[in-house]
């Protein structure tokens, strides 16, 4: 009894900031301009579907490029010694200390076309290439950003695999190859499930990337739902409707992920 | 209009530039400021001391880096002054966008005495019933204002608002790289195909929509929805030689040499020109929007007539000249001008020719929701449009994906559920 006290605090956190929120986008989302119950919002959300394709497909492949660099490192991270780690993980966390939007800031100066980096291509004589303003830049702005958030889960999974457990797998006849696939895989599951809910759900709400890096031209829902709000034409109403397909589609995205984790941790 | 959404974050960085830019030399700035301590006059002493003792404390809420402040040496601390002369406590908030403005307003979320939309923003609150008429007996600085900025067609009895700062909208160009005499530069610049990648386009539909129309020879305000689709279409066929669709990333793009072309503000413009010394602003021949911004006094305000005192203070010659020499725009006070140093005074991209202004510069009013709303959406779709490949294969892919995914845990459970058994 007494200990649920002290969940009351959270609890009212949450009705207030998250439950009542929610119920007035749901709100929003079906009602016109005159109070009255509509389907049209939800229903106009459909001619901006290449704008949610668009936003799937970039967040996957930043999703995806996450994973694949953040596994190994997470992997070499685990297996170092104690007191390295500290300061390896530290590393990892060093560009969080800086605000989000001055280090997407920095990228455009890096990336333009007399950026630093066009620069030294062009002293190497690569002539300079178009680099903001597209979706790869997008793409690179979304994997720079999230990377952190792939890497920490997968390191605090993989620290608690025991170095005997892989040494086993050794003695009894594995090969390095399926050590990777039977051991660590299977054993770091709840760590890459985590890891990418905790890139793709950011990447696929974000407006600002792709607003800075991606030149105003590659639209993404996120930047669909600020232009409602603080665009030319102040409509709530669709802007609500567009996060509620929004919040849909990554639940059923999630539900698809949470197949893959063991049936005792479910993640959502 | 719009102003530094990043200024915040960068305002350590920005400040120093500003007042290089602004302030002639530090010497002058000296002076200047012992004059300011010394002969602050007021044309009225008495009338503002009308609620002194009583406590009484306003909200304004106004662009950011829109006022001097005082934070450098030799600006005048405007807000300070105003509470030393009335007593009145002013409460200082920022926003970055009239949009943004707008939605705190009508939310109803926050109350405000005093706030500074532009054209377009006050007469959509007129029309919504969201700013109130001032009382101008309360305002006698108000003689003060220019006649060219009476009666705009934002709110053409003047009932509503005190003209602040205006500009007009150019373009801004790298001239060593653009073999274009000045007189000759107009708005096609921007669709100039020599140019491919090199143009920076505004990245609100209101102002990237004018363009197109004054070059189809249309109206800024037209809402006839042919023409708004000809001008969508218009922009349509700029798109695939824009480098970037930008509203304040232009300060750094167009400082550092990243494009060689984009539209702006003046004001702006001669911030981004004091960091590269190639660069030019020209104001079309073929019309321009004039845009102002002028103060008004919400519906809900608290305290009305501490507000108006607070516009007529904003209109005393000295105050409106701090103002004007902090934020480098161009002034509609005449008393404000008369101050200026002459070079300024004849600046053609401050102050351009009065026959100009009248005969070719349009202010923006608001449009009807049916008009904003078909301009939005021309804008997301002329935005959203694209030639890319990944778009036709993506659907068929993901659904791949998908029913991949599905099969697999299927037969994962199937196999699970085989080893249970045994």
């Amino acid at each position: 009894m007494k200990l649920k006290m002290f969940s009351v605090p959270y609890l009212v956190w949450m009705v207030i900031f998250i439950l009542v929120p929610l119920l007035m986008v749901a709100y929003f989302a079906f009602t016109g301009e005159d109070g009255g119950f509509t389907l049209s919002n939800v229903s106009s959300v459909g001619q901006y579907a290449n704008i949610f394709v668009r936003s799937i497909w970039l967040s996957v492949i930043a999703t995806v490029i996450c994973l694949v660099i953040a596994y190994p490192v997470a992997f070499i991270l685990s297996r170092m010694e104690k007191h390295k780690q500290g300061t390896m993980l530290m590393i990892v966390m060093l560009p969080m200390w800086m605000n989000f939007l001055l280090r997407t800031y920095a990228w455009m100066t890096l990336l333009g076309n007399n950026g630093i980096i066009n620069n030294i291509l062009e002293l190497i004589g690569i002539g300079p290439f178009k680099l903001i303003n597209t979706s790869g830049a997008v793409v690179l702005g979304m994997v720079y950003n999230y990377l952190p958030f792939m890497i920490l889960p997968l390191y605090s999974v993989m620290e608690k695999i025991d170095k005997s457990v892989l040494e086993a797998a050794s003695d009894l006849g594995c090969n390095s190859r399926s050590v990777l696939f039977r051991v660590i895989v299977p054993l770091s599951l709840p760590g890459i499930t985590s890891g990418i809910t905790m890139v793709f759900v950011p990447a696929i709400s974000t407006f600002i990337i792709s607003r800075m890096l991606g030149g105003g031209s590659n639209l993404l829902i996120g930047d669909l739902i600020e232009m409602q709000f603080l665009g030319n034409s102040y409509n709530p109403h669709l802007g609500a409707a567009i996060s509620l397909v929004l919040m849909v589609i990554i639940l059923v995205i999630m539900t698809i992920m949470n197949q893959f984790s063991p049936d005792d941790q479910v993640l959502i | 209009m719009n102003k530094k959404l990043i200024s915040l974050l960068m305002a350590p960085f920005m400040l120093s530039a500003m007042f290089t830019g602004c302030a002639s030399e530090d010497e002058a700035v000296e002076e200047e400021e012992e004059v300011y301590a010394q002969t602050l006059t007021v044309s009225d002493p008495d009338y503002y001391t009308r609620f002194k003792g009583q406590d009484i404390s306003i909200n304004v809420y106004n662009w950011g880096e829109y006022i001097s402040t005082g934070a450098d040496e030799g600006t005048l601390d405007v807000n300070g002054e105003f509470t030393k002369l009335t007593g009145i406590k002013v409460n200082y908030t920022n926003y970055a966008t009239n949009e943004e403005l707008y939605a705190k307003i009508k939310s109803g979320g926050a109350s405000y005495d005093i706030i500074i939309p532009s054209d377009y923003m006050i007469s959509k609150m007129i029309k919504e019933n969201l700013v109130q008429k001032l009382d101008y007996s309360n305002i006698p600085n108000f003689s003060y204002i220019m006649d060219n900025f009476r009666g705009l067609a934002y709110d053409p009895q003047d009932e509503y608002s005190v003209p602040y700062t205006w500009g007009t909208v150019g373009i801004i160009y790298d001239q060593t790289m653009i073999d274009i005499p000045e007189e000759e530069i107009d708005w096609d610049l921007l669709w100039n195909e020599d140019y491919r990648d090199q143009i920076l386009m505004f990245d609100n539909p209101r102002d990237a929509f004018a363009i197109a129309e004054i070059l189809l020879g249309y109206s800024i305000n037209t809402e006839n929805p042919d023409e708004l689709a000809a001008a969508a279409n218009k922009l349509t066929q700029q798109k695939k030689i824009v480098q970037g669709y930008v509203m304040d990333e232009i300060f750094d793009k167009m400082g550092a040499g990243d494009a060689l072309i984009a539209p702006y503000y003046a004001g702006d413009a001669l911030t981004i020109m004091e960091e590269n010394e190639d660069l030019n602003f020209v104001v079309p021949k073929s019309g321009t929007n004039l845009f102002v911004d002028a103060m008004c006094i919400p519906t809900n305000a608290k305290q009305k007539e501490a507000a108006e005192m607070y516009i007529n203070f904003m209109c005393e010659p000295d105050i409106a000249f701090a103002n004007i020499d902090y934020i480098c725009y161009s002034t509609p006070h005449s008393a404000a001008f008369d101050m200026l140093d002459e070079e300024v005074q004849n600046d053609p991209v401050s102050y351009p020719d009065e026959q100009f202004i009248a005969d070719k510069t349009t202010v923006f009013i608001n449009l009807s929701d049916d008009a904003n709303r078909q301009m939005q959406n021309l804008w997301t779709e002329m935005k959203s449009a694209e030639d890319d490949v990944t778009n036709t294969l993506f659907v068929p892919i993901f659904l791949l994906v998908c029913v991949g995914i599905i099969i697999f845990v299927l037969v994962r459970r199937h196999i699970k559920n085989k080893k249970d058994i045994f």
